[in-house]
């Protein structure tokens, strides 16, 4: 058990990933001699060699379209998309290319593409740094989709993405990028596609995931001084969508709100809501609410406070849910 | 601020655009085209080129000429398919059979050919069934043949896209070690003049270049993008953009079978022994039109395809097989009735395609299963079984 930030996390995944199979590649755009914008690859090409981390012409169709021929090769690319609002030039590559491979050739072929993105607000960046895209890659099929809330799902579950031969759209919680705990490096992790009660609870579930967990629980442990039990849902991974631990704790509490820094409409919440009123809706008291980024572009950082659901968003509508 | 002169008259800035390139000066060399074989059959030397032909002999001139008259006969009866509604739609490569078997017939088993959706020429040489083809344009599969056994990727319809999975094969081949000597491997990446100004095609060109990766860039400049000339994708000859991406480029008469082959073959050798990537283009004319669903008498005139049909990739290996005393009469009769043999394959099996079942729809989506689809599969089947009650 050692202690470590989640960049460190992922940095140790990346460095166990690459020792445990020669084929596993790391490329991307600064992913070399400086280790990436988020140091999250730093020293790996010192130690595994400039054909094994490889920096990348600054082309993000690139990027994924070599990386679905390396993979044809036989290769596991670990591509890196600097940030969440630079993934746009490589989305023909993955929705019309990487996610549609292995259906095209009737399972001929493997895709063991892992696309990590830093997504989410929170670090005063300028536009196009803090976006949450991630319900454009859960929409499409052929994809898997995660996020990642603390260091050691980021070790484990950035193996797992790698060890799977379906391509993952691998989310990281950039502003948790700092944030230390204990990563047990040799424990057998659960599955990559299961969510997990972070905290159970009686009078209401939130569901949330990067980011947002760790607003959730600070709510949850902001509402038990008030007598009130909120049960924490780390979904962990988007698509697919772990739905039996999600029903089972929606029908202990009765009550659910989603939280995430998306935009609302259209968003992971919409998709949660529905099936949860399909497959609950006898358990429910009240409908599924809403926490999330409003229905705009992330404004200016100077507002992102305002923008983001935080603690205080969260309780207000932990109130309303269980007003109802 | 105020304007210093009037504004120009709303006509003449409707004039000003679109311009006519056609009228501004090129600012580049002469165009320089590789020709082995005339229109009229007749024999080139040329001081490149002629060695990468050394072992073509008459038979394998025939076996040239075999090939062209076979894709273009599965062409043609693909073309009356779709007209009698067995197939979706078409994609004719009528006139560009040279440049698909010379370069096809370049290829080595080791390499790796990333096609678009016309390449039938090139399935053909890689032996690829035109029956899998089929099964695309009928809608019966998205792909139905292993690429890994033949070398030659799934058709790609998105326009360039395939060009960086080529770069990006290529970049593994020398990862792995496998370039250096005349044993190595390489990729080709087929496009046409329109994928030019696809970004992921010049993106192709640079990641090629960095890293000198083994591919060549195969481009079939057929003169027409559906409706929209050459002239709207380019100022130059194609095969000069390679210059400033810093490798080299050669166009090629792509109506000339011997000299796309001598051609690709170069470029194919220079890649697989650690040369890095070449740009061909193959100057052809799509003879057909783009697809069946497309009418080019609404947007080219028929003088263009009249002049073309004077260069016609077949007809000279005949005359050239035929003057030369290389082939008689009976040749190319046996290929005539192969062709007539190949081709009632072709309308039989079409014509015997199995649709695939409801259920193939939930099939290969992913490697690792998801509970959802597994749950959708289940429920449309279960679904499908009640009519099945109901009509029994």
């Amino acid at each position: 058990m050692t202690t470590m930030t989640l960049g460190k996390a992922l940095n140790e995944s990346l460095r166990s990933a690459m020792e445990a199979d020669p084929k596993v590649v790391v490329m991307g755009e600064d992913v070399g001699r400086l280790g990436g914008v988020f140091r999250i690859t730093d020293g790996l090409q010192k130690d595994f060699g400039e054909a094994r981390v490889i920096d990348t012409p600054l082309s993000e169709s690139g990027i994924i379209g070599t990386a679905i021929g390396l993979a044809m090769r036989g290769y596991r690319p670990v591509c890196e998309i600097q940030f969440d609002g630079f993934v746009y030039p490589g989305f023909d590559q993955i929705v019309s290319q990487l996610a549609k491979m292995h259906y095209r050739s009737a399972g001929r072929l493997l895709m063991p593409i892992t696309i990590r993105i830093p997504f989410g607000g929170g670090i005063g960046a300028v536009e196009h740094h803090s976006e949450s895209p991630e319900a454009y890659f859960a929409h499409t099929a052929g994809l898997k989709v995660v996020a990642c809330s603390n260091p050691a799902d980021g070790f484990h579950m950035l193996r797992q993405a790698i060890a799977s031969d379906d391509p993952v759209v691998f989310f990281e919680p950039k502003r948790r990028y700092w944030e230390k705990a204990d990563v047990d490096t040799d424990a057998v992790a659960g599955p990559l596609h299961e969510a997990r009660v972070l905290r159970p609870g009686t009078d209401a579930t939130l569901l949330a995931y990067g980011p947002m967990v760790k607003v959730a629980l600070e709510a949850a442990t902001a509402a038990e001084a008030d007598g009130r039990s909120l049960e924490v849902v780390d979904l962990r991974s988007l698509a697919p969508i772990d739905w039996p631990t999600v029903f089972a704790s929606v029908r202990r509490t009765g009550r659910c709100v989603v939280v995430h820094e998306a935009a609302r409409s259209h968003g992971v919440g919409a998709e949660l809501a529905a099936t949860i009123t399909e497959e609950c809706f006898y358990a429910l008291e009240a409908p599924v609410l809403r926490v999330t980024g409003f229905d705009t572009p992330y404004p200016p950082s100077r507002l992102e406070e305002a923008y983001l659901p935080d603690l205080d968003r969260v309780l207000d509508t932990v109130d309303r849910v269980l007003e109802i | 601020m105020t304007p210093k002169s009037a504004p120009p008259r709303a006509a003449a800035r409707e004039a000003a655009f679109p311009p006519d390139v056609a009228d501004i000066p090129p600012v580049l060399d002469e165009v320089e085209l590789v020709q082995l074989l005339t229109p009229e059959g007749e024999r080139v030397p040329h001081p490149v080129y002629d060695r990468y032909l050394a072992d073509v002999d008459d038979e394998t001139l025939r076996s040239l000429y075999r090939d062209l008259v076979l894709v273009r006969r599965v062409d043609v009866e693909a073309t009356a398919l779709q007209r009698q509604g067995e197939l979706g739609i078409w994609a004719s490569l009528l006139g560009q059979e040279a440049a698909q078997v010379g370069s096809g017939r370049a290829l080595l088993p080791q390499d790796y050919a990333f096609p678009t959706y016309r390449e039938h020429g090139v399935a053909w040489c890689r032996g690829v069934d035109p029956l899998a083809l089929l099964g695309l344009f009928r809608g019966a599969t998205n792909g139905g043949w292993d690429p890994r056994e033949h070398g030659f990727h799934l058709y790609t319809i998105v326009i360039g896209s395939q060009t960086l999975h080529a770069t990006g094969y290529a970049m593994g081949i020398a990862m792995d070690g496998a370039v250096g000597d005349a044993d190595g491997a390489a990729t080709i990446a087929y496009f046409g003049d329109g994928a030019s100004s696809q970004g992921d095609v010049n993106e192709a060109f640079v990641w090629a270049a960095v890293y000198n990766a083994p591919v060549v860039f195969f481009c079939q400049n057929n003169q027409w993008a559906i409706s929209e000339p050459l002239e709207r994708q380019t100022r130059i000859p194609l095969y000069q953009r390679a210059r400033g991406f810093g490798f080299p480029g050669v166009r090629v008469d792509g109506n000339d079978v011997l000299a796309t082959l001598a051609v690709t073959r170069k470029a194919l050798t220079d890649a697989r022994t650690g040369q890095g990537p070449t740009l061909v283009e193959a100057f052809t004319y799509r003879m057909g039109a783009h697809t069946t669903s497309d009418d080019p008498t609404r947007y080219r005139l028929s003088s263009d395809l009249e002049a073309w049909k004077l260069k016609d990739p077949i007809e000279r290996v005949k005359a050239h097989l035929a003057r030369g005393g290389h082939a008689d009469a009976e040749f190319f009769a046996s290929v005539d009735a192969d062709a007539d043999v190949l081709a009632a394959r072709v309308r039989t099996g079409c014509l015997e395609m199995p649709d695939p079942g409801p259920l193939e729809i939930f099939e290969a989506v992913y490697a690792d299963p998801t509970v959802q689809i597994s749950q959708q599969r289940q429920g449309f089947s279960t679904y499908l079984d009640g009519f099945a009650e109901e009509s029994a």
